[in-house]
C-alpha cells in the first residue's frame, strides 16, 4: 500500500523537534529556501577541531520542513565537518521513516541548510588561516 | 482528548436522521429506477421523493428542474460545459470569478484549450466580486457566467442578486455553485435570478456520491455523460438511490433547521473570530459580515498552514488550510491569491468550519489550542525573531 501521510517518525520529529534554536557566535551559519516558497530554514553550528560539537535550527514551512530539520541535526551533531556535508536528502528521508514524494524538496532544504552552514564554518576557517584536522583523525 | 471535528466544509458526517432514513435502500437492496416493475417503482417513487425535497431547499419551480448528479464537481461541469457547448454557435467566451471552485476554473481552462476566451473576475480584499468588471467583461458572446454563493475557504457570500441583475440585463445565464452556502442560508432559486444552481449531498450532511443542478426551466443543456437518457436525457447513468434518498432528506432537515441552526452557529463563529484575532500579527481572512454562518478564517504571519494543521490534529482538532505545503500542486490557494494576499502570507492561512457537532463550551478549548498551535509554531521559525508569539 502506498504511504499515507506522514509517517510516526515524522510526526515525532515534528512535535518534538530536536536542537531547536539560535546560537550566538555560531561557527557556521546557513540559510535556505525563502518565505515566498513557504520553507525557510536557518542553521547554526558550533565546531571544535572540525567536529560538529553544538547545532541549533530554526525552520518556517510545513511538517516534513521541521522534521526534516531536526533529524538532520541530530544525523550531524558530533560528526566530523567532512562526513556532514556527506548526509544527503536521501538519507534525512530515510532515517524518517520516508517521506510522501512531494515533500521530497523539503528534506532537499534540510540537507542544503546544513551544508551551508558547514560550508560558511569551513570559509571562515580559510580565511582566518587554521588548517583542519582530516577527518578520522579527530581526537574528539 | 475527544475528536472536535472543525473541517465541515471539507466533509460532513451523515446525519444519523438521514442514514436512518436512507439505509433502507442499501439494506434491502433497491430496483432501478428505469425499471418498470414494482421494485423499480418503488426506486423511481424515493427518487422522485428526493427531487421533491431538493427543489424545495432552493424554491425552484418545479421538481423538473432537478438534475441529480454523483458530486457538485459533476453538476458544475454539466452546467459549464453542456451550457457552453450546447449554445456554441452563440459565442464562445465564458465568464468566472478569481475564487471559483476548481471544478468550475478548470472546465472552463479546458474549454479556453479548445479555443473559447476565459474572463477571469477579480474580487476585492475582502472576497466580494467586482461587479463593475464583471460588467466589463459580459459580452453577446458570453454563454456562461459562474460565480458562487459564497466560497469555501474564506466564507465570503457574494451579492447573488446584484450579479444576477448585471448578467439578466446583457441577456445571459448565470451559474451559481451553492455548494459552500446550501443549507446554511436561504436560497430561493427564483427570487435570487439563479439559471444554473450546483448543490452537494455531503454538504448537507447527506452521503457522499450525489450531488445536483438545477436548471431553470427553459435552459437547453448538451449533456456531458451519454447513454440511458436518465434525468431527462442531461445525466445519464443508473441512479444512486442511497445516496441520492440521503440527499433528499438531508435537504429536508436543512430546509427545516436552518433559521435555529444557523443563529447557534453564528453565536460560535462569532467568539472563535473574536477571541483568535486577539492572537498577535493574526487576520481574519473574508469578509468580516457578509460571510457564512459557519465559517471562520484566519492567517497568522511567520508561521505555515500545513503545520497549523498537523498542529492541531495533535490535539484532536481537525483544520484545513489553503497553504501551499498542503495541496497537490504546492501553489498557494488561487482563492488567498485573489484577495490580494502574498504568497508568503498565503501560507499562513487556517479555515475552520462549525457544524452540527460543535459546541459553544468546546469554543475556549478551540481557541486555546489555536493560541498554543501559533505560539510553539513561531518559536520555531527564523522569521519571528521580533518577539512575536
Amino acid at each position: 500500500m502506498a504511504q499515507i501521510g506522514y509517517s510516526k517518525k515524522v510526526m515525532e520529529h515534528f512535535m518534538n523537534p530536536r536542537n531547536v534554536g539560535t546560537i550566538e557566535n555560531p561557527d557556521g551559519y546557513g540559510k535556505v529556501g525563502n518565505p515566498v516558497c513557504g520553507d525557510l530554514m536557518e542553521m547554526y553550528i558550533k565546531v571544535k577541531d572540525d567536529i560538529i560539537t553544538d547545532i541549533k535550527f530554526q525552520t518556517f514551512g510545513c511538517g516534513s520542513a521541521i522534521a526534516t530539520s531536526s533529524m538532520v541535526t541530530e544525523l550531524a551533531k558530533g560528526k566530523h565537518a567532512d562526513e556532514a556535508m556527506e548526509i544527503t536528502r536521501g538519507d534525512v528521508a530515510s532515517e524518517l521513516d520516508g517521506l510522501p514524494p512531494q515533500k521530497m524538496h523539503c528534506s532537499n532544504l534540510a540537507a542544503d541548510a546544513l551544508h551551508e552552514a558547514i560550508k560558511d564554518y569551513m570559509s571562515k576557517r580559510e580565511s582566518s588561516g587554521k588548517t583542519g584536522i582530516k577527518r578520522g583523525k579527530a581526537t574528539g | 482528548m475527544e475528536r472536535i471535528y472543525l473541517d465541515s466544509v471539507s466533509s460532513k458526517p451523515v446525519d444519523p436522521r438521514v442514514l436512518a432514513f436512507a439505509k433502507q435502500f442499501l439494506e434491502q437492496g433497491c430496483g432501478n429506477p428505469s425499471s418498470l416493475h414494482s421494485v423499480g417503482l418503488e426506486a423511481k417513487r424515493a427518487l422522485e421523493d428526493a427531487r421533491t425535497k431538493v427543489t424545495e431547499l432552493i424554491n425552484a419551480e418545479n421538481d423538473r428542474t432537478i438534475i441529480f448528479t454523483s458530486c457538485s464537481t459533476e453538476a458544475n461541469n454539466l452546467a459549464i460545459r453542456g451550457t457552453a457547448l450546447r449554445n456554441i454557435g452563440k459565442g464562445k467566451e465564458v465568464v468566472a470569478s478569481a475564487i471559483e471552485h476548481i471544478s468550475v476554473l478548470n472546465p472552463m481552462k479546458e474549454l479556453q484549450k479548445n479555443g473559447f476566451s476565459l474572463h477571469v473576475i477579480p474580487v476585492d480584499s475582502m472576497g466580494i466580486v467586482d461587479s463593475k468588471k464583471l460588467d466589463e467583461a459580459l459580452t453577446k458572446q458570453t454563454t456562461v457566467t459562474s460565480i458562487m454563493y459564497a466560497n469555501n475557504e474564506i466564507g465570503t457570500i457574494e451579492p447573488i442578486k446584484e450579479i444576477s441583475a448585471i448578467v439578466h440585463d446583457k441577456g445571459l445565464y448565470l451559474h451559481v455553485d451553492a455548494t459552500a452556502a446550501a443549507g446554511h442560508i436561504p436560497i430561493d432559486v427564483q427570487a435570487d435570478g439563479i439559471d444554473l444552481l450546483t448543490l452537494s449531498s455531503n454538504d448537507l450532511y447527506g452521503p457522499q456520491g450525489a450531488g445536483a443542478l438545477y436548471v431553470k426551466p427553459g435552459i437547453k443543456l448538451q449533456p456531458v455523460l451519454l447513454g440511458g437518457g436518465q434525468e431527462r436525457g442531461l445525466r445519464s447513468g443508473t441512479e444512486n438511490i442511497f445516496a441520492i434518498a440521503g440527499m433528499g432528506e438531508a435537504a429536508r432537515i436543512a430546509k427545516d433547521e436552518m433559521a435555529h441552526e444557523t443563529e447557534r452557529l453564528k453565536g460560535m463563529r462569532d467568539r472563535l473570530i473574536q477571541e483568535i484575532t486577539t492572537i498577535e500579527e493574526s487576520y481574519l481572512t473574508g469578509h468580516p459580515t457578509q460571510r457564512l454562518p459557519h465559517h471562520a478564517s484566519f492567517r497568522f504571519n511567520h508561521i505555515e498552514g500545513e503545520s497549523i494543521l498537523l498542529n492541531m490534529d495533535m490535539y484532536n482538532m481537525q483544520v484545513s488550510t489553503g497553504s501551499a505545503c498542503s495541496s497537490k500542486t504546492l501553489e498557494p490557494s488561487h482563492v488567498l491569491l485573489a484577495i490580494g494576499l502574498k504568497h508568503e502570507e498565503a501560507h499562513g492561512s487556517m479555515v475552520l468550519t462549525l457544524g452540527r457537532s460543535n459546541k459553544m463550551k468546546d469554543i475556549s478549548t478551540i481557541v486555546k489550542a489555536v493560541k498554543e498551535t501559533v505560539e510553539r509554531l513561531r518559536k520555531l521559525s527564523p522569521l519571528s525573531k521580533k518577539g512575536v508569539i
